[in-house]
C-alpha cells in the first residue's frame, strides 16, 4: 500500500446523503476532512424517488437544518414542487414535502462541497478499514493507496456487496449504473461486526413523452410554498405538478402472471425488504381484495422527460414490466427508460453502536445511513450529520452530542437503532416518537439551534436572528398572559360574535387564544399590533398557547424518565456479576450492551425488576 | 429500592396450625440460625437439608423448643437470598419467642409481604405474580386460592390482551391516517374505529365490575343479620356457623353484644354479624346493642333481614326495613316449619328465602342466595371468571377506561387528529401497567398488516 502523505482528522467513506452531511459538518467544525466516493458524479444522488420530506422525514430535515446541516437549504434551492401535508390534522403532524430536480439537487450539493474549506473530495473505492489496537487509523482503497485519518465514518448506502435483481437476472452493482463495494463488509465481519442483508427496490423511470398526462389527475404544489430551512426567506422558482394514476385488475393479472419469475417469490432474494414500501407485486399478493393501487407520477426534474411512478417498484422481469406499466390508464404507450429493480446490500447491526454512532467494537469508527439498516435520504442525512459532528467532537477531545428522544426525531431514530436494532430497513414515522407533540417541524429551531451553535455549526448571524425570534416569542407570551380584555372595553357586538355575551370578568388574551378556532387574526381586533409580528412568531404563540395542556403533560412524562435516561452504564459492565438478574435479562443486557438505563428499559425482555436491580448495582458500584 | 439486610418473620398464620415457621432471608440468615440452633447430628446446616435439633436462648442456654431447620442457599430459594426456615411447635408463644431471638441476633422484622417483594426485586417473579402470591398467602378460602392461582397463570393477562387488541387497532387506524396521508387508507374513521373500541370498552367494564368480585373473594364481605328480637337471628348465625356460639334463648334481647364471625359460604369468606334485637328498650346495655346494630347496617355489604314467618309484619319490622333503606338485603322468613305464611308488605320487595333454623330447611338455598348476591350469577369457585383483585390493577383499568372514553369523545368532537393518539397511548400504557409490557412496535405491525401502505 502506498500511504497518502496527508493525514486527515475525519475520513468519510461514501458521498450520498449521509456522507455529504457528515463531511460538511466535520469540515465546518474545523476538521481536515476527506470524502471518498466510487463516483464523484453521483454526490447526493437521489437513487430512488425525486423527493425530500414527508411525514417525520420533513421533521428530520428541519432538525438537520436547525443543527446547521445542508439538506434543507439544498432542497429549498432545487425543489420544483412544495407541499405541506396534514395541514388539518394538527401542528405536530404537519410535514413538509418537496419534489426535487434530481440533477440540480446533486449538482448544488456537489458545488457546496467543493466550496467548503478543509474538505477534499476523491473518487476511489474503499476496500477496507485499517485498525490498530482496536482503533481505526485509516482506509485502504482499490487503487492501492492507504489514507490515514484519526476517525472514519462509513456511509456505504446500498453499495456493500450490492446485488441488483431484475427478474431472475442478477448482477453486482451499488446502484443501477454504479459498481458495488466489495471487500469492505468482509473486513467488518472479521472485526466481529454482525453483518446482515437487506433489500430495497425502485420503480422504472418512464419517458414522459409517452404518457397521456391530459387523462391523469393533476396534483399541484401549495400556492405559497414554504421553505424547509429556517434560513431560507422564500421559494422563488416556479412549481410543476405531479400526476395521479391507478393500476386496475388487468395490471394485477399481469403482475400475478410474472410471479413465477419474481426473485422475491422464487426465494433468490434473501434480504429483508421494507414493509412500508412494498413492491407492486407485494401489494397485489398481500391485498388481493384491492382492485386498484394509486401511483403519483413524479417529475425527475425540470430539464428531463424522465418521470418516477411512486409506489410501483418491482423486481419482476422486464417483459412483465413493459406489460404492467402499459396496463395503467394514460400509460398505454409508455416507454421504460430505466427498468425497475430490487437491490440487496449488506448492513451492520446498529446495536453494535453507541448513541454517538461510534461503533462499540472499533474506537473512532462511525457508521451512518443505510449501513445502520435505515432507509430514506432524510434518515441517512440525519445520521450522517450526527456522525460528522461526533467524529469532529472526538478529534477536538470533547464529549459527543447525543440527542434525547424528547429533543428530536433524530434522537428517537438513533435510540431506536442502537437500542433495539432493526430487522427491516428502518424508516422514521411520527408514531415512533412518544413525545410527538413536542417534536414539531415548527419548533425544530427552538429545540436545536442552540446545540448547533454550541458545537460551531450554526453561524453567528443565523444564531443571532434565531435568538431575536426566541426572545420575541417569550416576551409576547408574557404580554398575552397579562393583557386582558374587559367586558366594557370589548363592546356588546364583539362579545356576542365571540360567544362571550354576559362575560363578567376580564379575560386575558392568552385565554382568548386558547379557544380552539381563535387565531391571532381574530385577536388583532382588540390587539392590532399582533399582526406586526413575524408569521413564524405568531404561529408559535398560537401553538404554544393552544396546546399548552398537552405540551405540559408530555413535559411531565419527559421529567419522569429523565433519571433513567441520564444514568449511564459503563462500557465494561459485567452483567454476569450482578446477582438477582434473571438469565434472560442478563443475556439481553450482555447482547445489547445499552449505554444508559433508559436504553436498557426499552430492550424487549428486560423487566422492570431487572432495571431496578441494575440501577441498584450501578449505585452500589459506581455511585450513580 | 432495598438494602441487603436480613429480615425475619413468622410465616405461618398467627395462632393457627400445629407447627409454626419462622423465616429468615438475607446474608446473615445462616449465621443467625447457627447461633441459636443446636443440631442433634454433626456437621451443621447444609443447603436444602432438614436438620433436627433444639432452639436455645443464646444468652442463658435455655431450651426454647425442639425444631426442624432447613437452610436454602441463594439463589435457590424463594427470595434468591440465603433463606432459613425454623419449624417449631405451633402456638403464638413459642413462635414469637423464636422470632424475637432471631431479631436479637441481628435480623430485622420483615414488613408485610417483604419476602415476596425481595423475590420480585431479585427477578424471581414478576409484579403480577408477586401480587398474586401475596394473595395466595392471605387466601382464607378455596375460592380465593383458585382466583389467585388463575391470575398467576395469566387468565387476567389474556382478557387484558383483548382490551389491548382493541386499543392497538384504533391506534393503528389513526396512526396510519397521520403517517401516510398520501396513501389511500380508505377508512371511515368514526365507524371503523368506534367499532374496534366498543368491545375493548365493554371488556374493561366487565373487568372493572369483576374487580368488586375479586375484592370480595380476597377480603370477604360483611353481612349483617338484622331483625326484631326473638325472630331467630342468633339461631340463624349458629346454623350458618354450624356450631353454637351465640347464646340462644327465647328471652327477647338475649344477644347484647355484636357477635362477628367469619364463615365460609360456598367458598366466599363472609364476616357474619349478629346484632342485638332491634327494638325500643329500657335496658341500658341492650339499648347500646341496638344502637350498634343500627350503626352497622349502613356499613354492611348485605343485610339478612330476618322476619318471623309465623306472625304479621309489624311496626318493628317496618322500622328495620326503613333502616335498611337502599342496602341490598335478603328477606329471611324464619320459622317456615310453622307453616304459617304471613303477608309481606309491598315495600318489603327483596328476594325472599324461607328457612327453618329449627329443622334446617331452606338453609342451603339461603347460602346460595347470599353468594349469588355478590357473584352476579358467576360461578363462585373462581374458575369461571377472572376478577381483578388488586387496587393497582383496578386503578390502571379505570385509567384505561377514562382515556378510552376521552378518545371517543374527542373523536366525536372532531379535535385535531394528532391529539387522538394521546388518549389511546395513555390507555395502552395503563393496560401495560397491569401486564408490564411495552407496545411501540405492535402498532406499526398492525398498520402494515392492515393497510396497503407505500408510495
Amino acid at each position: 500500500m502506498i500511504v497518502y502523505d496527508k493525514k486527515y482528522d475525519v475520513i468519510v467513506v461514501g458521498a450520498g446523503h449521509a456522507g455529504c452531511e457528515a463531511a460538511l459538518a466535520a469540515a465546518r467544525m474545523g476538521c481536515s476532512t476527506l470524502m471518498l466516493t466510487i463516483n464523484l458524479d453521483a454526490i447526493a444522488l437521489m437513487s430512488c424517488n425525486p423527493a425530500i420530506g414527508g411525514l417525520a422525514k420533513g421533521h428530520l430535515v428541519k432538525e438537520i437544518d436547525a443543527l446547521g446541516g445542508e439538506m434543507g437549504r439544498n432542497i429549498d434551492a432545487t425543489g420544483i414542487q412544495f407541499r405541506v401535508l396534514n395541514t388539518k390534522k394538527g401542528p405536530a403532524v404537519r410535514a413538509s414535502r418537496a419534489q426535487a430536480d434530481k440533477q440540480m439537487y446533486r449538482l448544488r450539493m456537489k458545488h457546496v462541497m467543493e466550496q467548503q474549506d478543509d474538505l477534499d473530495l476523491k473518487q476511489v473505492e474503499v476496500t477496507g478499514v485499517v485498525i490498530e489496537g482496536g482503533e481505526v487509523v485509516g482506509v485502504d482503497t482499490r487503487g492501492g493507496v492507504r489514507f490515514l485519518g484519526k476517525t472514519v465514518i462509513l456511509t456505504t448506502g446500498t453499495f456493500m456487496r450490492g446485488l441488483i435483481h431484475i427478474g431472475l437476472v442478477n448482477y453486482p452493482g451499488g446502484r443501477a449504473g454504479d459498481l458495488p463495494s466489495i471487500g469492505l463488509s468482509d473486513g467488518l465481519k472479521d472485526c466481529g461486526f454482525d453483518v446482515g442483508r437487506l433489500k430495497t427496490g425502485t420503480p422504472a423511470r418512464l419517458d414522459g413523452r409517452t404518457i397521456d398526462f391530459d387523462r391523469l389527475e393533476k396534483q399541484y404544489g401549495d400556492e405559497n410554498p414554504i421553505p424547509f430551512s429556517f434560513s431560507t426567506e422564500r421559494i422563488e422558482q416556479p412549481q410543476v405538478p405531479c400526476h395521479i394514476a391507478y393500476t386496475n385488475p388487468r395490471s394485477h393479472d399481469i403482475i400475478r402472471s410474472g410471479l413465477d419469475r419474481s426473485p422475491l417469490y422464487a426465494g433468490i432474494i434473501e434480504g429483508i425488504g421494507p414493509r412500508y414500501c412494498p413492491s407492486i407485486e407485494d401489494k397485489v399478493v398481500r391485498f388481493p381484495e384491492k382492485d386498484r393501487h394509486q401511483t403519483f407520477i413524479e417529475p425527475e426534474g425540470r430539464e428531463t422527460v424522465e418521470v418516477y411512478p411512486s409506489g410501483m417498484s418491482t423486481s419482476l422481469p422486464i417483459d412483465i414490466q413493459w406489460a404492467f406499466y402499459r396496463s395503467i390508464e394514460g400509460l398505454e404507450r409508455v416507454e421504460i427508460m430505466r427498468p425497475a429493480y430490487a437491490i440487496e446490500y449488506d448492513y451492520v447491526n446498529p446495536i453494535q453502536l453507541h448513541a454517538s454512532l461510534e461503533t462499540k467494537l472499533v474506537h473512532n469508527l462511525y457508521h451512518a445511513g443505510q449501513i445502520n439498516g435505515t432507509s430514506g435520504y432524510e434518515e441517512a442525512a440525519a445520521q450522517g450529520l450526527m456522525a460528522g459532528i461526533n467524529a469532529a467532537l472526538r478529534v477536538q477531545g470533547k464529549d459527543p452530542l447525543v440527542l434525547g428522544r424528547s429533543e428530536a426525531y433524530i434522537g428517537v431514530m438513533i435510540d431506536d437503532l442502537v437500542t433495539l436494532g432493526t430487522k427491516e430497513p428502518y424508516r422514521m414515522f411520527t408514531s415512533r416518537a412518544e413525545y410527538r407533540l413536542l417534536l414539531r417541524e415548527d419548533n425544530a429551531d427552538l429545540r436545536l439551534r442552540e446545540k448547533g451553535h454550541g458545537i460551531g455549526l450554526v453561524k453567528e448571524e443565523v444564531y443571532s436572528s434565531f435568538l431575536a425570534k426566541k426572545e420575541l416569542i417569550e416576551s409576547e407570551l408574557v404580554r398575552l398572559s397579562k393583557e386582558r380584555l374587559a367586558p366594557s372595553a370589548a363592546g356588546e357586538d364583539l362579545l356576542e360574535e365571540w360567544g362571550l355575551t354576559g362575560m363578567q370578568n376580564a379575560i386575558s388574551y392568552e385565554q382568548l387564544l386558547r379557544r380552539p378556532e381563535f387565531t391571532c387574526q381574530d385577536l388583532s381586533r382588540v390587539y392590532p399590533a399582533i399582526m406586526d409580528l413575524p408569521e413564524q412568531v405568531r404561529e408559535q404563540l398560537e401553538i404554544q398557547i393552544k396546546y399548552q395542556g398537552y405540551i405540559q403533560r408530555q413535559l411531565e412524562q419527559v421529567d419522569r424518565s429523565a433519571r433513567l435516561e441520564s444514568t449511564r452504564i459503563p462500557d465494561d459492565m459485567d452483567y454476569g456479576t450482578i446477582s438477582g438478574l434473571s438469565a434472560e435479562v442478563r443475556e439481553k443486557l450482555a447482547r445489547f450492551r445499552p449505554d444508559t438505563l433508559g436504553q436498557a428499559s426499552r430492550i424487549p425482555g428486560v423487566t422492570p425488576a431487572g432495571i431496578t436491580i441494575l440501577s441498584i448495582a450501578l449505585k452500589a458500584r459506581y455511585g450513580r | 429500592m432495598y438494602v441487603r439486610d436480613t429480615i425475619a418473620a413468622i410465616s405461618t398464620a398467627v395462632g393457627e396450625g400445629g407447627i409454626g415457621i419462622v423465616r429468615i432471608s438475607g446474608p446473615a440468615s445462616l449465621p443467625i440460625a447457627s447461633s441459636i440452633f443446636r443440631a442433634k447430628s454433626n456437621g451443621g446446616l447444609k443447603s436444602h437439608r432438614f436438620s433436627y435439633g433444639a432452639v436455645v436462648n443464646t444468652s442463658n442456654g435455655d431450651l426454647i423448643d425442639e425444631a426442624m431447620v432447613v437452610f436454602m442457599k441463594g439463589p435457590n430459594s424463594y427470595t434468591r437470598e440465603d433463606v432459613v426456615e425454623i419449624q417449631c411447635h405451633g402456638g403464638t408463644l413459642v413462635v414469637s419467642r423464636i422470632l424475637s431471638l432471631v431479631l436479637t441476633e441481628g435480623a430485622r422484622l420483615a414488613e408485610p409481604g417483604e419476602f415476596t417483594k425481595r423475590a420480585f426485586l431479585n427477578g424471581r417473579i414478576d409484579l403480577v405474580q408477586a401480587e398474586a402470591v401475596m394473595d395466595v398467602i392471605s387466601s382464607r378460602t378455596d375460592a380465593s386460592l383458585a382466583l389467585a392461582q388463575h391470575q398467576r397463570e395469566g387468565l387476567l393477562s389474556k382478557r387484558i390482551a383483548t382490551v389491548k387488541d382493541g386499543i392497538v387497532y384504533a391506534l393503528a387506524y389513526v396512526e396510519a391516517l397521520i403517517d401516510f396521508p398520501e396513501d389511500d387508507v380508505d377508512v371511515a374513521v368514526e365507524t371503523d374505529v368506534l367499532g374496534k373500541v366498543a368491545p375493548a370498552l365493554a371488556e374493561l367494564d366487565a373487568l372493572i365490575e369483576g374487580f368488586d368480585e375479586g375484592r370480595v373473594l380476597r377480603d370477604g364481605v360483611s353481612v349483617v343479620i338484622a331483625g326484631k328480637p326473638n325472630v331467630g337471628k342468633s339461631s340463624l348465625l349458629n346454623t350458618l356457623l354450624k356450631e353454637k356460639r351465640a347464646i340462644v334463648t327465647s328471652v327477647p334481647g338475649t344477644t347484647r353484644d355484636l357477635i362477628e364471625e367469619v364463615v365460609n359460604i360456598n367458598g366466599l369468606p363472609v364476616k357474619l354479624l349478629d346484632t342485638a334485637g332491634i327494638r325500643e328498650s329500657e335496658d341500658q346495655v341492650e339499648q347500646e346493642g341496638v344502637r350498634l346494630s343500627l350503626d352497622r347496617i349502613p356499613k354492611a355489604d348485605l343485610v339478612l333481614f330476618v322476619v318471623d314467618g309465623s306472625s304479621e309484619f309489624g311496626e318493628e319490622d317496618a322500622a328495620i326495613l326503613q333502616a335498611i333503606g337502599s342496602k341490598s338485603y335478603l328477606v329471611v322468613r324464619n320459622k317456615a316449619d310453622l307453616d304459617v305464611n304471613a303477608v309481606l308488605p309491598a315495600a318489603c320487595s327483596g328476594p325472599v328465602v324461607a328457612i327453618s333454623t329449627l329443622t334446617g330447611s331452606g338453609v342451603p338455598e339461603l347460602r346460595d342466595a347470599i353468594t349469588n348476591a355478590f357473584m352476579h350469577g358467576h360461578a363462585i369457585d373462581g374458575r369461571e371468571f377472572v376478577a381483578v383483585s388488586k387496587a393497582r390493577h383496578r386503578d390502571a383499568l379505570l385509567k384505561a377506561r377514562t382515556s378510552l372514553q376521552s378518545f371517543v369523545a374527542n373523536l366525536e368532537a372532531g379535535v385535531n387528529m394528532e391529539l387522538l393518539p394521546v388518549d389511546l397511548r395513555d390507555a395502552l400504557d395503563a393496560v401495560g401497567e397491569v401486564t408490564g409490557e411495552t407496545t411501540a412496535d405492535d402498532v406499526l405491525d398492525r398498520i402494515f398488516s392492515s393497510f396497503c401502505i407505500g408510495k
